[in-house]
């Protein structure tokens, strides 16, 4: 299987603040369990979410639209869980 | 840059404090650590030199763990910056990029740590997002805990540096300038900071010179480079040539004379000519410039700063251990009144304990009394102290940032619970101490008739005012010049502050650093005000100058400013009446 054939979820950064570093390091922290590599792309440019430096390059304000891409199916849950944080605004939604 | 022999060079700054000092220059990193040394790896050796960047690394970790056990558990958010930290230690752009650079590059861990974040630096300062620019910062800190332990027993501080140097850095934060020993350092020049930054305000209390706002001292010079640091007239030389040299050596003399012949009187009392006696205290933040205080003529402190004890500590001092240092305060001046000013925190002061980084523009956010207000723990445990050490001396208490009568009634609400706490558990303490607020936001000058009704005294806080009035930022070295003491709509609100004091029957100090400027104190005493609070080294020069001075006079000139739009007119007009009187000035011109 060639690696362009990725899997992968679209997402969007709904909270005030966007992403800054403490999500950055949460979602580094999940994006260390997969098997393979997990990346974070806003169209233009695509970053290793295992990085939080790498994912604050991302510059991912409030409203940008995110790709969630892994390259093995069995990490597919670690993306379900990133994918989900960004929903829940990184639980920082009922503090706005 | 010629490299056979070194040329002279001239670097204009801003003056942080004044007077000369001769010496060599030692170049010190943010966090005081020494510059980083670069030298070649053989193949062989890698391997240790990755080892030991993987042992720096968990050492560093490990520290940081220990930080954080030592937390409090309801300091929730600023548990989440050093977790944050956490991850970023083992981040594969720092960690693994570093590793990758030893490795390829053959050269010492510390020298491509250096390089790794130096690359992220650049590429952080690209980010259009202002917060996100800043999140270098926590990157910074992280790489700076490592190198902390790469560079091991060698590693110098501020703190420890033992030979008579100039030092020569970015920019010093509170915490480096508050370690600066006197007697080691004879003087420091920073590429960053204003006239009226934090860094400057600490070094004039020094007696340091300083030159400020160089923007490339630390790339032009060098380690051990002879420098003529002129705080006086805001100039480096580097290099300087044997004339110079000389001609320096001369002023250096001149310089010390004057000084000597200032301090010489600093113990006769601050009266005028006509008779009028006025109040000279002193602004402190450590404890230990109680001493230059008194040695300075004070009498008394009018202002005492209290965010040392919380920057320098990893987490919030108890109600005991900040009782022992106002203790020390209040016994060494009694029977001298010490106003101890409650927590002024998150403008340009921050806490790395409290997480304060989202805010971005942190002088207009939660700082002062609106933190110790949303805070009300950490404000408790300050009053208790201060009412305690209250039992011990002259206290009066004075609350900083008050910009509404809403604040005040809450301050005092907060305050009868810390009272009623006390008595509960049968403390010694004192109660019966005088409540002011500072006056340095604008609507509190607007508001100040209504809230002299609420307290016992006002303390004009100039710094802040100006700033604040004036729309200046006074450590951004672009408008700095902007930030004028003698504007006309300073002037203005000064006079309305004091006129609602006097009508409601309290008493007006001024505390910024104002006060300690020879040239306005002519204004400042027409005015009417009498009550002074400064940098105990300005003391002396500010006493000459008002034993020099006529009160009468001084009321009649005052009168005559107000015919006056501009701040040039205003400072020409006082430069041409006090002549003969203002402190001496020596500059190339």
């Amino acid at each position: 299987m060639n690696k362009n054939n990725l899997f992968s979820l679209q997402t969007i950064t709904i909270n005030e603040l966007g992403m800054h570093a403490r999500p950055a390091a949460k979602i580094a922290e999940m994006a260390m369990e997969a098997k393979g590599e997990v990346q974070l792309s806003n169209g233009s440019s695509k970053v290793d979410a295992s990085s939080i430096i790498d994912i604050l390059t991302l510059c991912a304000v409030k409203g940008t639209r995110i790709s969630i891409q892994v390259e093995f199916i069995e990490d597919q849950g670690i993306m379900e869980k990133i994918k989900a944080f960004f929903d829940t605004g990184f639980g920082e939604l009922n503090n706005e | 840059m010629n490299k056979t022999g070194p040329a002279q060079v001239i670097l204009r700054g801003i003056s942080g404090s004044p007077g000369i000092c001769i010496g060599k220059a030692y170049l010190v990193d943010r966090e005081g650590v020494n510059l980083i040394k670069r030298y070649p790896v053989s193949e062989a050796m890698v391997p240790a030199e990755i080892d030991r960047f993987k042992n720096a690394v968990t050492k560093a970790k490990n520290d940081h763990a220990k930080a954080i056990e030592a937390l409090d558990d309801d300091l929730g958010e600023n548990l989440n910056i050093l977790e944050t930290h956490m991850v970023l230690f083992k981040d594969k752009m720092l960690y693994g990029k570093t590793l990758e650079t030893i490795a390829q590059d053959r050269i010492n861990a510390e020298w491509a740590l250096r390089k790794v974040s130096r690359q992220v630096k650049i590429m952080f300062e690209q980010i259009d997002d202002n917060y996100l620019k800043a999140r270098v910062n926590d990157i910074v800190q992280v790489s700076d805990k490592i190198m902390y332990y790469l560079v091991g027993a060698q590693d110098i501080q501020i703190k420890d540096i033992n030979k008579r140097v100039i030092i020569v850095a970015h920019d010093l934060s509170p915490a480096d300038t508050s370690q600066i020993k006197l007697e080691k350092i004879k003087g420091f020049v920073t590429d960053r900071g204003g006239k009226n930054s934090h860094t400057s305000i600490v070094a004039k209390s020094l007696k340091i010179p300083s030159v400020l706002g160089l923007g490339r001292a630390t790339v032009s010079i060098n380690n051990d480079d002879i420098l003529i640091v002129d705080g006086s007239s805001g100039i480096i030389i580097v290099n300087p040539d044997e004339d110079t040299l000389f001609k320096y050596e001369e002023r250096l003399e001149r310089f010390e004379e004057y000084r000597a012949d200032i301090e010489r009187d600093s113990h006769l009392p601050a009266i005028t000519r006509d008779g009028i006696t006025l109040n000279l205290m002193a602004n402190i933040e450590l404890v230990e410039e109680v001493v230059s205080a008194r040695d300075n003529g004070a009498n008394g402190i009018g202002l005492f700063r209290t965010e040392f004890l919380y920057l320098n500590l990893k987490r919030f001092p108890t109600e005991d251990e900040l009782l022992q240092k106002y203790k020390e305060v209040v016994e060494f001046m009694n029977p001298e009144p010490v106003t101890i000013r409650t927590l002024d925190i998150n403008g340009d002061k921050v806490i790395p304990y409290i997480d304060s980084v989202e805010e971005v523009n942190p002088s207009l956010g939660l700082r002062a009394v609106r933190f110790c207000l949303e805070n009300q723990d950490i404000f408790i445990t300050q009053l208790k102290a201060i009412l305690r050490a209250a039992a011990f001396g002259n206290i009066k208490l004075l609350i900083p940032m008050i910009s509404s009568v809403e604040e005040i009634i809450r301050v005092k609400e907060v305050l009868n619970k810390a009272i009623l706490e006390l008595e509960n558990q049968d403390k010694i303490f004192n109660k019966d101490i005088p409540l002011g607020i500072m006056i340095e936001v604008p609507s509190a000058v607007i508001m100040a008739e209504e809230l002299a009704s609420h307290v016992d005294f006002f303390s004009i806080g100039t710094n802040d005012l100006i700033q604040y009035s004036l729309a200046i930022d006074r450590s951004n070295r672009r408008v700095a010049h902007l930030y004028q003491a003698l504007n006309p709509a300073v002037l203005k609100m000064i006079r309305m502050t004091c006129e609602a004091a006097w009508k409601k029957g309290i008493k007006v100090t001024m505390c910024g650093e104002m006060a300690g400027d020879p040239i306005n104190i002519p204004v400042l005493v027409g005015f009417g005000l009498t009550n002074f609070s400064m940098n105990s080294a300005s003391i002396p020069v500010v006493k000459k100058m008002i034993r020099n001075m006529d009160f009468k006079l001084a009321k009649k000139n005052a009168e005559k400013l107000s015919g006056f739009q501009t701040t040039e007119e205003i400072t020409s007009f006082i430069q041409e009446e006090y002549k003969e009187i203002l402190p001496y000035k020596e500059t190339d011109e």
